[in-house]
């Protein structure tokens, strides 16, 4: 039989679920956007070791810090909800059993990345 | 319930010694899993932190517990590990690198490299401390 489909729209919609390009791009993404954020929260967590409130909190008072903060715990958890998503994919191999452990991890993630965006919020424009 | 045959296996993981290459890879996702728990941590530790300064101090008090900084030790280089051997994915993505050769280059990079910061990491700590 003639297949209709063009080569880009196979391979566009490649995989179980289909959308594994769009999966992979947004991972390599998440990726890449991590590197030098990572880079950032290492060493900057480093120069606070004994921190006390008062120094928590003027490092809160940082625009710089609090933005890149949020955008870590931002892209972060999106980056391991992904990542986990994979790693249950490849390990879990019955059906009921694999889907509760994505919508574990996947709710999970997005709940704790609101949670921690008004957590870091808070410390930094509440009124203390 | 039926009893299901399982086939027989043929021997795989547990008779080749894995090349460097395979540890690193392997150890990719290890570090990957534990950042997720990390990150689980940091979320607790940022609400805690906003709740007010008892709580704070609590936190504080258990991340100056030597075991606690041992486990931030594992933490700290498996961050570091996955962004290297995460760098190399991308280089590969690219087609850079994706040689034997620049496979063995990579492997040393890794392992330098990670360790490297790691040990910055902690002397920045240690040398902030009063």
């Amino acid at each position: 039989m003639k297949d209709l489909r063009s080569p880009l729209a196979k391979a566009k919609g490649l995989g179980a679920s289909g959308d594994a390009s769009h999966f992979f791009w947004i991972q390599r993404l998440t990726a890449l956007a991590l590197v030098p954020i990572t880079l950032w929260l290492g060493l900057s967590i480093a120069r606070l070791p004994e921190a006390s409130y008062t120094l928590l909190l003027s490092w809160f008072q940082s625009p710089f810090n609090t933005v890149m903060l949020i955008l870590f715990m931002l892209i972060g958890l999106h980056h391991a909800q992904l990542g986990m998503q994979v790693i249950i994919e490849d390990y879990i191999a019955t059906h009921p059993k694999r889907l509760i452990a994505i919508l574990l991890v996947k709710f999970s993630s997005y709940f704790l990345m609101v949670l921690s965006i008004y957590s870091i919020l808070k410390l930094a424009l509440g009124a203390h | 319930m039926q009893k299901v045959d399982i086939p027989p296996l043929s021997p795989h993981l547990q008779i080749y010694r894995l090349p460097l290459a395979a540890k690193i890879s392997i150890l990719h996702r290890a570090t990957g899993f534990i950042l997720f728990i990390g990150l689980l941590l940091i979320a607790a530790i940022l609400i805690a932190a906003s709740s007010g300064s008892e709580s704070w101090q609590t936190i504080h008090s258990l991340l100056s517990n030597w075991i606690v900084r041992l486990i931030l030790l594992g933490f700290t280089f498996s961050l570091y590990f996955h962004l290297c051997s995460g760098i190399r994915h991308l280089l590969w993505d690219i087609g850079k690198g994706f040689t034997p050769q620049g496979t063995h280059i990579g492997n040393a990079l890794i392992i330098i490299g990670s360790s490297l910061l790691t040990l910055l990491t902690w002397f920045i700590a240690w040398s902030q401390t009063p």
